[in-house]
């Protein structure tokens, strides 16, 4: 069979799917030992030995940079799913017809949407106690605004079709065309909308921990490695820095491109080409 | 049973003109009603309004004295101008008759539904093919009225025979009332045992407002 | 006899589809469809619906879709034309009137749509009238499409048409919604159209209208031509018909005792071998399995080999 494009489309995103998770995977398996202190390496350059170098305290940066990210898509996995499955009752919710659960959702949208988003994750975090149950809340529960906002709308559209009219005067209830009509429909927006969160909550637990309200300084995350190397990058200490960077912005892009990809091969538009 | 629209009047806004006003119709059981006038007159509102579907401003609809059910199984079923818009575009065609219960051997027969249709989506099949099911899911028990709003309009004269003659058996055979909205005259006198023409019970005056 | 506006030669379009999964397969629209327009003259394209009719309109303006592939020719006064060609003319000397509203510009009034780019005292004054003679309002130039309603869109549609002052002009559907009157009056314009020497294509499955207006009508049926023939020939009846399906068309309508043949339309993807109609057809034989050209029969042109 010719390769076309649709079925190099799947292939695509499987690869995609098959590094992120070798790379959670990396992160859970290299044991503690790898990023224990050894002061006889510390501070080395990149090298055949330490590819990412090593740091004041003489542990690898590369095993250092895989846990971290292991830590940011567990975060990013956990923290997207809650939100996007707040988006979805919140979106459904809202466009059942009640005027004053629809009133309500879109003021609960506009006033978190109205938070600078950096400020309201700090308070949220910081509320929560901080550590990793903290940047969890945070991120879950100021990341779903958007995508409610969106199956609000596909679902209000969905809802005035005369297929919903006559399946309400075959006597269905209000929940039952729900079940059976609007949700099938909302499956692409959902897991579409879920996967492009991946990025930004990634992003958010970094800069939330980079700034010191996230995860503690013991736990190997991305954030804290950013916010130490900061420290000695005057001391031309570069690798530090650049590396993990580096890896977080390749993991966020690889995300995105996961989720375009699904975007373009659930989309019906384009789903002949 | 009748249903019956007393002094009905409509329009979407307070600003508007009205669509109609003052309209009284009534329909029997058994009784095949063609409703004709002008586009824009109206006609396809006033099937809404009788069905229970819009609410008129001024007036009432009547079941048998009693006001239309406003939840549950509606006795009055609306047919549409456009099938591929009355069905769910991603459910297969043996779920839209199962959502009616009207997934029965008997049913199908009656309206030429063919087996292997039944696990095809609505977009393969043909406007005619769909209009079919459309019709089917209606012919449940509780009906006792059908309305079809231009139902043959977009289908070609041979489609447009088959589903008529099929379902005009089954409105005959179970006396069902039928009100129909068509511009064409002839298809009218074929299938109604009266026509009604909505100029003449529309007292909107010269203000229509032309849409069609 | 004139110079055809347009002809079409053996058009075949079929598109590239993904069947579930991964699996493509190429499913055939159109097939082998042959038809000319003269000057002067309003062909009827008469056929039920996913016959091909619109998909015709579409390759001739150069407008199908990116997975369809098509064959054949098209020829314009006598010159072929490629995608590049259908392109220039199209709106110039070519104009369709398409279904549906979504082909007017959302954010633009009636108006300056229908007057074009360049509006001169003589096209508002034109439009003007159109507009009068199809019973549209004068306050209709200021309401964007949204405001309008089904039937006076396709008024407008029309309008558009007729003010772009094309040679051909290829109408698809351009009754449904409008009573009797009013679908007359706008089959009027097409007919004073094509007396001022234009060609006109009138797509439509309401063959009563097509027989009164039209002066050839060309029936389609599963995505070819079955049988064009002069529109008088239709109003005559069943005897002067010469294809079985054309019959079977008169036969339906109310008038004429509303008695359909059995059966359906094939889907595209399950036609069957030779003769298009052959499982409806009361005359089918061995040979109908094999490939049906057109043939001359009385004046007209028929695919079916018992025709006679």
């Amino acid at each position: 069979m010719n390769l076309n494009r649709r079925t190099k489309m799947i292939v695509f995103v499987g690869v995609i799917f098959a590094v992120l998770a070798a790379v959670y995977l990396a992160g859970l398996f290299i044991s503690d030992d790898f990023i224990a202190a050894d002061f006889s390496q510390k501070g080395l350059k990149p090298s055949w030995e330490h590819p990412f170098g090593t740091d004041m305290l003489g542990r690898d940066m590369l095993a250092r940079t895989m846990k971290g990210l292991s830590v940011s898509i567990i975060v990013g996995t956990v923290a997207s799913t809650v939100s996007a499955v707040i988006a979805l009752i919140v979106g459904v919710a809202a466009a059942s017809g009640v005027s004053w659960l629809d009133h309500f959702v879109n003021w609960m949208i506009d006033l978190v949407m109205g938070i600078p988003h950096t400020v309201l994750l700090i308070l949220i975090s910081f509320a929560c106690g901080k550590g990793l149950k903290g940047v969890l809340i945070g991120v879950a529960i100021t990341h779903w605004t958007g995508l409610a906002r969106i199956i609000r709308s596909e679902v209000l559209q969905i809802r005035s079709q005369q297929y919903i009219e006559v399946s309400r005067k075959l006597g269905h209830s209000s929940r039952w065309i729900t079940v059976h009509h609007i949700l099938p429909h909302m499956v692409p927006q959902f897991l579409i909308g879920l996967i492009l969160m991946f990025p930004h909550a990634i992003m958010h637990e970094s800069s939330l921990t980079f700034l010191g309200f996230g995860l503690p300084p013991e736990q190997p995350a991305i954030g804290i490695i950013l916010s130490e190397s900061m420290q000695y990058l005057s001391a031309g200490m570069w690798w530090l820095a650049f590396f993990p960077g580096l890896m977080l912005v390749i993991i966020v892009l690889l995300f995105d491109r996961l989720g375009e990809n699904l975007k373009k091969i659930m989309d019906p538009y384009s789903a002949h080409e | 049973m009748q249903i019956e629209g007393k002094n009905i009047s409509f329009r979407y806004h307070e600003r508007m003109p009205w669509i109609l006003k003052d309209v009284s119709i009534s329909i029997e059981e058994g009784e095949r009603v063609g409703l004709v006038g002008p586009s824009g007159y109206g006609k396809s509102t006033l099937m809404r309004i009788l069905s229970g579907y819009l609410e008129p401003q001024e007036g009432s609809v009547r079941l048998d004295g009693k006001p239309l059910p406003k939840k549950g199984i509606s006795p009055v079923q609306l047919i549409y101008q456009h099938p591929e818009k009355a069905i769910n575009p991603r459910w297969k065609m043996k779920k839209v008759l199962e959502e009616s219960g009207m997934f029965r051997e008997e049913v199908m027969e009656a309206l030429g539904i063919e087996r292997d249709w039944l696990n095809r989506y609505p977009r393969e099949l043909s406007g005619g093919e769909l209009q079919r099911f459309c019709v089917a899911r209606s012919l449940f028990q509780g009906t006792h009225f059908l309305f079809a709003d231009e139902m043959s309009t977009m289908l070609d004269v041979i489609t447009q025979a088959q589903i008529w003659n099929l379902m005009l058996k089954e409105v005959k055979e179970r006396r069902l009332g039928l009100l129909m909205v068509t511009h064409n005259a002839e298809l009218a006198k074929k299938v109604c045992t009266r026509i009604i023409n909505l100029k003449e019970i529309n007292h909107i005056g010269e203000n229509g407002n032309g849409a069609g | 006899m004139k110079e055809a506006i347009l002809l079409v030669k053996d058009l075949s379009v079929s598109f590239h589809m993904y069947d579930g999964g991964l699996e493509q397969y190429d499913l055939k629209v159109i097939s082998n469809l042959t038809l000319d327009v003269r000057p002067g003259e309003i062909v009827a394209i008469a056929g039920s619906s996913g016959s091909g009719k619109s998909l015709f309109a579409h390759a001739v303006m150069g407008l199908l879709p990116e997975n369809a592939v098509m064959t054949g020719k098209v020829f314009y006064k006598g010159k072929v034309l490629s995608q590049k060609d259908k392109e220039a003319l199209r709106g110039t000397e070519m104009a369709l009137v398409p279904q549906s509203v979504s082909y007017l510009d959302p954010l633009m009034t009636i108006g300056a749509q229908v007057r074009g780019t360049k509006p001169n005292r003589q096209i508002i004054k034109a439009q003007k009238e159109i507009f009068k003679r199809l019973h549209l309002k004068e306050e209709t130039e200021k309401l964007y499409p949204f405001q309008l309603s089904g039937g006076m869109a396709r008024r407008v549609l029309v309008a558009t048409a007729v003010l772009s002052g094309a040679q051909l002009i290829i109408a698809d559907e351009p009754t449904p919604g409008l009573d009797l009157e009013m679908a007359l009056e706008a089959l009027q314009v097409f007919r004073e159209l094509a007396d001022a020497g234009k060609a006109v294509v009138l797509i439509t499955h309401d063959i009563d209208l097509a027989f009164h207006i039209a002066d050839r009508i060309s029936v389609f049926y599963a995505g070819t031509t079955v049988e064009t023939a002069k529109a008088a020939d239709f109003l005559k009846g069943k005897e002067t018909l010469r294809h079985p399906y054309s019959k079977a068309l008169w036969e339906a309508l109310p008038q004429n005792g509303f008695k359909p043949i059995p059966g359906f339309q094939p889907y595209a993807k399950y036609l069957p071998k030779g003769c298009l109609f052959s499982p409806r057809c009361p005359l089918k034989t061995k040979e109908c399995e094999n490939e049906i050209p057109m043939t001359e029969v009385r004046g007209g042109y028929v695919r079916c080999i018992h025709a006679d």
